[in-house]
């Protein structure tokens, strides 16, 4: 940096100081104090350096990171300590045995998690894992089809809700025919698939014409539309007291404890999130997953090769909700309560938050997403007042610098092998 | 040409943006195996032609029809650019609209789109009939890639093409819906002119191997005059000739139209 550059910076940097000094001097300066019913003024200065500095300060150090992002942004890939870590992970996994290790290793830690850490623990998992299912199924909508849907959590409802309403309205002839009301967790999980699938398509009706922001502010408003629903109409569903008491799943006829069936319901979620990455990879790795890939590339010339854009979106709005509805039921069974406040628009920009933190089309990052957004919280209860703070801070700092997310996308791509044109040996590989 | 009755029909034809009046009453038809040209200077109404065929529009008035083999006469306007695609008109862009960061290859793939049918379910399951199907599309990709000479760059994202190749790339791209009528706007805008010859070869084959019909717009008069049987030329949204390249030469409405008074 020539020294030039350097006043500069400085000078802009001061400038914003003086600027933040005065934005914030009402807020950390001044002090109403009322006391006899009089109101006086208290003014602290001392406050004032420090905001000065730290303005000053921040400013500076936000400059040369942005500058040097920028520096960064020309070279093709800049080599930090951690990029060569995931370089030698990388090329560690793409051996197979290496891989088939791993695989198996990971597979052995989340075997044994619930009995090696205890039910606060595994509860605490079963809603990370929940969300991961959450940010699976949202991948496919934002990440695979590149459509913007911000009433996520009106489909995560409707699959608690189906099981709620299942159980309230089922539950008592259940009983009354003396079968097991463990089973209607098991009736629910298909149900609440098919019924948020069906709710999906309604919703794609309307806004398979709209793009962008439109159909941002449409999913938002149907995210609202259902969670009102549920709240209002108490007589169906409990309005703002929800729905309580809903059962557990039954391990094969036998009522478990609250600690055994936390890890039952754990071992179904896992069981569950791996069904959902086996799906969402085949169905990325297909013509469907082609077409919409080339939907997210360019509309016109897609639909122009002949794509139906129209049904491509409804597939994968369905896709998408299906596994909210799962993901809703899930829910629905660990807390045994549910009530529309579960179902905010916060939790639908906080699965969005996870997809786009974990890197939007990625399956490793929908996951990685999810399990820092929900684990990371949980685990620094002391800084839970600064949550959003930091929420905001993170986003503001991954969009600018890793816009590809925590975990880019590495998608597959087709390639035809076989060297000379004689020899056609075609066929797919990484 | 022999005598066969035209493949496509445009009837009267008429688009109207608001006030604007950018197609007016155009009939025109296109026989089976003729490379046809439609030319006219700018703003004349040309791609809005285009669009009004391929479905972005809905002409205002008029029909579009086809008639494919032994099939009956179909009136196709209005229909959604998708669905004329699966009736077999193919076309490019004026302004390259690839798909730049996936392959040559998918490019290619996406245009086999139609010629598959392995739907959500199939490709969950994956089951021999998709796995097949799958190869089948990789191998039928490659082979249009050869023959419109891409083959070097099948790996390559689309994006990283030279200019050229990503013109020759979106044809090859239409050709893979199986279309019997290619329309090509514009293929050789931007290109020098050896270039420009290179895609001439590859119309002409394109019509005497892959027996495509081809309209074409462009402004390159040489290639035009080269490649073309019958040439209909546009002026503020109407028609003012229609003919052989000879005609059109020496035509004088054409001329006042190119060069003014």
């Amino acid at each position: 940096m020539t020294r030039k550059h350097l006043i500069s910076e400085l000078r802009a940097s001061l400038f914003q100081a003086a600027w933040f000094v005065v934005l914030l001097f009402p807020f950390l300066v001044m002090k109403v104090n009322v006391s006899s019913g009089k109101a006086s003024v208290i003014f602290r200065w001392s406050a004032l350096p420090v905001v000065a500095v730290s303005a000053f300060v921040l400013s500076f150090a936000w400059r040369a990171a942005l500058r040097w992002n920028e520096r960064r942004g020309d070279k093709v890939k800049v080599r930090t300590p951690l990029s060569k870590v995931g370089e030698l992970v990388r090329s560690a996994l793409a051996r197979k045995p290496i891989r088939r290790t791993a695989i198996l290793a990971l597979l052995a830690v989340v075997a044994v998690y619930p009995f090696a850490l205890g039910m606060y623990h595994t509860n605490i998992m079963i809603t990370a894992l929940i969300y991961v299912i959450l940010a699976l199924g949202l991948n496919i909508v934002v990440g695979l089809g590149g459509l913007l849907n911000l009433g996520y959590a009106a489909f995560f409802a409707v699959g608690a809700y189906t099981y709620g309403l299942l159980w309230k309205y089922a539950g008592p002839s259940f009983v009354a025919a003396g079968i097991d009301t463990g089973w209607l967790f098991w009736i629910a999980l298909p149900t609440a698939g098919v019924i948020t699938t069906i709710f999906g398509i309604l919703l794609s009706l309307p806004v398979l014409r709209l793009r962008g922001d439109y159909l941002a502010i449409i999913t938002l408003a149907f995210g609202e539309i259902v969670r009102m629903v549920l709240q209002n109409s108490s007589s169906v569903t409990g309005g703002a007291t929800g729905i309580s008491l809903i059962p557990r799943p039954w391990f094969f006829g036998i009522r478990l404890p609250p600690r055994q069936a936390a890890t039952y319901i754990y071992y179904i979620v896992v069981v569950l999130v791996i069904l959902t990455v086996f799906v969402v990879r085949r169905i990325e790795d297909s013509r469907v997953g082609r077409a919409l890939e080339a939907m997210r590339e360019d509309e016109i010339a897609c639909e122009s090769m002949g794509v139906d854009l129209a049904r491509n979106k409804l597939v994968t709005f369905a896709l998408g909700a299906f596994w909210a509805g799962i993901a809703g039921v899930v829910l629905a069974a660990q807390t045994t309560y549910i009530n529309p406040d579960s179902f905010t628009l916060w939790e639908s920009i906080m699965v969005l938050m996870a997809v786009v933190i974990g890197g939007t089309g990625s399956i490793p990052g929908a996951i990685g997403g999810a399990l820092l957004l929900k684990l990371l919280p949980e685990y620094f209860r002391p800084l839970a007042q600064y949550r959003m703070l930091i929420y905001g801070i993170a986003m503001i700092v991954i969009i600018i610098f890793k816009p590809d997310g925590l975990f880019p996308r590495n998608r597959k791509h087709y390639t035809f092998v076989g060297k000379t044109p004689s020899d056609p040996a075609p066929g797919v590989e990484k | 040409m022999t005598a066969t009755e035209p493949i496509l029909e445009i009837k009267n034809l008429s688009m109207v943006f608001g006030g604007l009046r950018a197609i007016d009453d155009v009939s025109l038809h296109i026989n089976p195996g003729e490379i046809c040209a439609l030319i006219g200077p700018n703003g004349a109404g040309k791609t809005t032609i285009f669009n009004c065929i391929t479905g972005v529009y809905a002409p205002t008035e008029g029909s579009v029809a086809i008639r494919r083999g032994d099939r009956p006469i179909e009136e196709i306007q209005g229909l959604k650019p998708y669905a004329v695609n699966r009736k077999g008109l193919a076309r490019t862009f004026q302004n390259i609209r690839l798909f730049g960061n996936m392959t040559v290859l998918e490019n290619v793939m996406i245009g086999r789109h139609n010629a598959l049918k392995a739907g959500i379910f199939k490709a969950i399951i994956r089951d021999k009939a998709t796995r097949e199907e799958e190869q089948r599309v990789l191998d039928d990709s490659h082979e249009i890639l050869k023959k419109m000479n891409l083959d070097a760059f099948v790996n390559e994202s689309a994006r990283n093409l030279p200019y050229g190749a990503q013109r020759r790339l979106e044809i090859a791209r239409a050709l893979a819906t199986d279309p019997f009528l290619l329309l090509l706007d514009e293929p050789v805008a931007g290109m020098n002119p050896h270039e420009t010859k290179e895609l001439e070869e590859t119309i002409n084959l394109i019509r005497d191997q892959e027996k495509v019909t081809i309209l074409l717009i462009e402004h390159d008069m040489s290639l035009v005059m080269n490649v073309s049987e019958r040439i209909y030329v546009l002026d503020y949204g109407r028609l003012i000739a229609e003919g052989t390249p000879e005609r059109i030469k020496g035509d004088p409405e054409v001329i006042r139209a190119y060069l003014g008074e």
